[in-house]
């Protein structure tokens, strides 16, 4: 078996085979923190993290770790980069890492990282590892951002509360009021405008893919009829 | 030749188990003071709300005691009552009591009492009410928490000391009153405590739990 170009293997992670919008992993942080767009930024940068450093560490490994064991090496793996990356939020994040409270150590159950683990670093090499890792959790914190601005502009009328907890006090002016005087749509903000929110998405990408396959088709059927016709 | 790859396999997962753990307590090393200086951090910016900075000049984290008292405070666990105190005289407590009836479980209240008896502030620290109804309790929500402000226990009556659908003076939110009423019940039942211990609060322990902030 050929090893996947990189170009294959970033166009995967962010679109063919996004994590949300088409393996449907990680459905369970992806739905509860996404009521803002710095909440979901936050858990898919630190998602995306926990991806890029397990996935090294999956690849480097993979020469001499037997099947039998692979898994609770993972496991241990993964479970070691969370704990870290959750020390390190609290630390220097400590509002946000109040705010996004358990989904922070539950990034050890989102099998997402194990996934990936499993099925692209214990067998390919470390930079192709690596930029899986990547592009799977950039496509992880699009799917969260754009979930979190749908249910942010709905559910409270802005886009951006609290960047500051992110990008510290400098950032507040990225905050943007998009109604002003908004009360609110309280659905959006509840689970099920999670749920409904996340279904419109994968919709929009299906049209989307639908859209191009059909212009590949008529391409190929423009290309085709000259020939045929001589 | 089994039990040869058994053996190679449990010193692979020990090697893997000492490495993690040992990362985990490296970082952990390297953040704990950190992570207690943002904790204490954020603890004093929540009592600088309810009690000025300049209106006292102890250290009102160290100086702190912990109080249990269920029926008044609303839960079994031991509350801690950090002590604001200028030259050495007391000035104000801060108290932090549970609302045990709350729509939706417990409410954990931070309510600031000065030395006289009159409320400087109360703020919700944690609760679970329904967003968009029984929320507006928090201050980012609405302002009705500030609606405390200089209350006692003879402001309102006793008897005014409830929320306007029973008869009292506090407002409720349309369609919730669960959860005022049980922050009204918890504010009042934590101002009676207040003053029928007031003594004892101020004196007690003056060097208690200092490590413990």
């Amino acid at each position: 078996m050929t090893p996947p170009s990189y170009n294959s293997i970033i166009r995967d992670g962010l679109w063919n085979n996004n994590p949300a919008l088409v393996q449907i992993l990680g459905l369970c942080p992806l739905l509860a923190v996404t009521a803002t767009v710095v909440n979901g930024f936050a858990l898919g940068v630190a998602t995306a993290v926990v991806l890029v450093c397990s996935n090294v560490t999956v690849s480097l490994i993979r020469g001499f770790v037997k099947p039998e064991v692979r898994i609770p090496v993972f496991v241990m793996v993964i479970a070691s980069f969370v704990t870290a990356i959750e020390l390190a939020m609290n630390a220097y994040f400590h509002a946000l890492y109040n705010i996004l409270g358990i989904f922070i150590p539950l990034i050890v159950t989102n099998c997402n990282i194990i996934a990936r683990a499993e099925a692209f670093a214990s067998k390919n090499t470390v930079s192709r590892s690596m930029v899986d890792g990547l592009a799977t959790g950039i496509g992880f914190t699009l799917v969260l951002m754009a979930l979190g601005a749908m249910r942010e502009v709905i559910g409270r009328g802005t886009l951006l509360t609290q960047a500051n907890l992110m990008f510290g006090e400098s950032a507040k002016w990225m905050t943007v009021t998009v109604f002003d005087h908004y009360n609110g749509y309280l659905l959006a903000i509840l689970p099920p405008g999670a749920f409904l929110g996340l279904g419109f998405l994968i919709a929009l990408k299906n049209v989307i893919d639908d859209r191009l396959k059909r212009r590949v088709l008529a391409q190929q059927a423009a290309d085709a009829r000259p020939a045929g016709a001589v | 030749m089994i039990v040869q790859s058994m053996v190679r396999n449990a010193i692979l997962l020990g090697i893997f188990a000492v490495l993690g753990t040992g990362m985990v307590a490296l970082t952990h090393e390297n953040t704990k003071s950190r992570i207690a200086e943002n904790q204490r951090q954020a603890l004093l910016a929540n009592l600088h709300e309810l009690v000025p900075p300049n209106t006292y000049n102890n250290d009102i984290i160290g100086d702190h005691i912990t109080v249990t008292d269920q029926d008044m405070l609303g839960t079994a666990d031991p509350v801690p009552v950090y002590r604001a105190r200028k030259n050495g005289s007391p000035v104000a407590a801060v108290l932090t009591p549970v609302a045990p009836d709350g729509y939706n479980g417990d409410i954990k209240l931070m309510v600031a009492i000065s030395y006289d008896g009159t409320i400087l502030g109360v703020r919700v620290l944690a609760h679970n009410e329904t967003p968009g109804l029984g929320d507006a309790i928090d201050i980012s929500k609405t302002p009705w928490v500030t609606g405390f402000n200089g209350r006692s226990l003879n402001n309102p009556k006793p008897d005014k000391w409830h929320v306007k659908r029973d008869g009292g003076v506090f407002d409720q939110f349309t369609g919730a009153t669960i959860t005022p009423r049980a922050v009204v019940k918890a504010v009042h039942k934590c101002l009676q405590y207040y003053m029928s211990n007031r003594d004892t609060l101020f004196s007690k322990g003056e060097h208690e739990g200092k490590s413990t902030a």
